[in-house]
């Protein structure tokens, strides 16, 4: 889960990370009253999870309330990269005299939570990375021990921190950590950490990407989820247990396991076809949940043709066969449906789908070319 | 031979009693592993696998009792690390985690402790380990092996079921299959396997099923330029995988331009590895690369 930057610095600044004033508004009037009390200069700043709001005309300075109101209005409705804004940020403007990179990432080469450093705040990391690696510090932490005031230290003199603002940057980093852990994330960012025109260090924008897996002991973050920002197909899956991202093609693809749904998508493509979406169904294939995927699949106007590709294994296909059979009887649309089962009692499940009219296939290879074809066909 | 598990192996299921413990240590014990305890706190001095097996509530009580050397873990994802530390404590040498959603945070600290032990941690999120022909631990289905001479090391479940199922249809054998998981903080790496069926005789060639997120594959490709001589063949999976979105497996994504398929697959090319473009094509591969 990725939380809007609203929500991000709240947190940090319930963990000591110094942020400027700021409240969201979802309306012209409440984006006035917001610049009133913060007195003085404000920028509105789209809530939106996608990337380059900026360049899109999502960030706006305003001197005034009125003119605060005036810019909220041409924002929030505005669409970003097809995302509808809803929710600004009123917050107070900085004038910026520099700007840094302070983040941390659970570093899976490292096996460490590392701490990214850099002394170009702004843009991308991933942008410095690639133009100027020397220009990063990574230092990954201790497991057990965690932060410890040298390496504090250490990143302050990395980013040339003047003497007076180390104490306010090891609060802005013990800040973020502590954020970091006690939320469970995956990554906690500020970019950019400015030090204003009159000294101040502040946090100006911030990002924090939840781990999924940790998310049964916050639900008070669980509910923080955003489902105006997803796919209304992926809410669907996520509430039937299924694990579905939604992609461009014809080719809707039902598979179980997460590793194998990629090899299946990957295999779409080099027979000539595009998928339609990543699924993985899970264990078992049961039928119910068989039935949800084929809704969510057809969900999709864009799918012509769905593969089913379900490596059994000890689960017995001639069950399966007759899941997916039921379940395709309970489908409003219909498109040709490719299926391929391996498991225990393989011959009989293909005997069971052949019945059904539905079109079988032995390898995985055969079945992608099969399904490919038969999207070719105009819909019936 | 083989790696990790075998005849000797002396296995101990955490969470036994649970509805997957149940059902996938009936399937080991089919195999013929030779599950010698299981433990669920609460439920010790019971029998479970219609009387074949004891219960224990702590794992330190069923090695003293049992002399148990490796551990199977099936308990529920928020349980998970504790039994993994538990495991560890009682002395255990080869811990394998089946379960999937562990926190990575906790996964760093356990990943940290067990090292520190000098313990063997496969998993979590993966599908175990199994010596064709001795041993099953985990979920990977008995019937789709055969005994040869490919050792294969996969990120994946399923994925890994249907490359070994196109080489035991192709007649390419098996000794040892071994799913290091798919989180992003595992216990083993590929690189850690590559070792292990490197050293080990029986094994005369390696399959390697990749897939994107990480740089796990790329670390992999340059132990093996640097180490391996044996013949290897591999797949990497997520080539449509569009960037920054987790394909199931919580390791599975491509970040910040890093962790492509075919950044992984170049990687394993220029390391003199062949690289299928479907699973189907493995066993052609192993045998132009001189496997019999």
């Amino acid at each position: 889960v990725k939380l809007q930057e609203f929500r991000s610095r709240e947190i940090l600044a319930r963990h000591g990370v110094p942020v400027l004033d700021g409240q969201i508004a979802t309306a012209a009037d409440e984006a006035r009253a917001a610049a009133e009390l913060i007195r003085g200069p404000v920028v509105i700043k789209a809530q939106v999870l996608v990337g380059g709001r900026g360049k899109a005309g999502g960030v706006k300075l305003a001197g005034s309330p009125d003119e605060a109101a005036a810019r909220a209005g041409e924002i929030l409705g505005m669409a970003i990269k097809g995302v509808t804004v809803r929710t600004v940020l009123v917050a107070a403007a900085a004038d910026i005299a520099h700007e840094f990179y302070l983040g941390l990432i659970l570093d899976r080469g490292g096996q460490a939570i590392t701490i990214i450093a850099s002394a170009d705040g702004g843009v991308e990391i991933e942008e410095t990375a690639r133009t100027n690696p020397a220009a990063i510090l990574r230092l990954p932490l201790h497991p057990l021990i965690g932060l410890q005031q040298y390496e504090v230290r250490r990143v302050a003199f990395f980013l040339g921190l003047p003497a007076e603002l180390r104490s306010a940057f090891a609060t802005t980093l013990e800040g973020l950590y502590a954020t970091f852990v006690a939320s469970d994330a995956d990554l906690a960012e500020i970019n950019p950490l400015v030090i204003t025109s009159d000294g101040r260090l502040v946090a100006l924008d911030a990002k924090i990407v939840l781990d999924d897996s940790a998310l049964f002991r916050h639900p008070e973050l669980e509910a923080l989820r955003d489902p105006a920002e997803e796919e209304p197909s992926e809410v669907a899956a996520r509430e039937a247990g299924i694990n579905f991202i939604k992609l461009d093609g014809s080719i809707g693809c039902m598979v179980n396991g997460a590793g194998l749904a990629m090899t299946t998508m990957d295999l779409v493509k080099l027979a000539g076809g595009e998928p339609a979406n990543f699924l993985d169904i899970g264990g078992g294939a049961k039928a119910d949940r068989v039935a949800a995927a084929f809704r969510i699949i057809l969900d999709d106007p864009n799918v012509r043709a769905i593969l089913v590709n379900i490596f059994g294994g000890i689960t017995r296909g001639d069950e399966v066969a007759r899941g997916i059979v039921e379940a395709r009887a309970t489908l409003t649309r219909q498109v040709p449906m490719v299926v391929r089962i391996v498991g225990t009692n393989a011959a009989k499940a293909a005997e069971i789908l052949r019945a059904a009219n539905l079109i079988t296939a032995d390898s995985l290879d055969d079945a992608a070319a099969k399904a490919v074809a038969a999207a070719g066909e105009p819909p019936a | 031979m083989s790696i990790l598990v075998n005849r000797e192996t002396r296995l101990l299921v955490q969470g036994v009693t649970g509805r997957e413990g149940d059902f996938h240590s009936r399937a080991m014990l089919e195999y013929g592993t030779r599950i010698v305890a299981g433990v669920t706190p609460g439920k010790g001095g019971q029998t479970t696998l219609d009387g074949s097996v004891a219960v224990y509530d702590t794992v330190a009580e069923a090695v003293a009792a049992t002399g148990a050397n490796a551990s199977c873990i099936f308990v529920p994802a928020p349980f998970a690390p504790d039994a993994m530390l538990e495991a560890a404590d009682a002395g255990l040498t080869l811990v394998i985690c089946i379960t999937e959603g562990v926190p990575a945070l906790d996964m760093l600290r356990v990943h940290h402790v067990l090292r520190a032990q000098g313990v063997r941690l496969i998993g979590p999120n993966c599908p175990g380990a199994t010596t064709v022909g001795e041993a099953k631990v985990g979920i990977i289905p008995g019937n789709i092996h055969r005994p040869g001479p490919v050792g294969l090391v996969s990120r994946s479940g399923t994925l890994t079921y249907e490359v070994v199922q196109a080489m035991t249809d192709a007649g390419v054998g098996q000794t040892t299959c071994v799913g290091i998981g798919g989180d992003p903080i595992v216990g083993t790496s590929f690189v850690d396997v590559l070792a292990l069926f490197n050293a080990d005789p029986q094994t005369e060639a390696i399959v390697l099923i990749g897939e994107i997120g990480g740089d796990d594959e790329e670390r992999a490709a340059a132990f093996c330029a640097r180490e391996v001589r044996k013949p290897m063949a591999a797949f990497i999976a997520g080539r449509t995988a569009p960037p920054g979105r987790r394909m199931g497996h919580a390791g599975a994504i491509i970040s910040g331009g890093a962790g492509t398929a075919e950044s992984k697959r170049r990687a394993l090319q220029e390391a003199g590895i062949r690289v299928a473009d479907s699973p189907s094509q493995i066993p052609a591969l192993l045998r132009e690369a001189g496997v019999r």
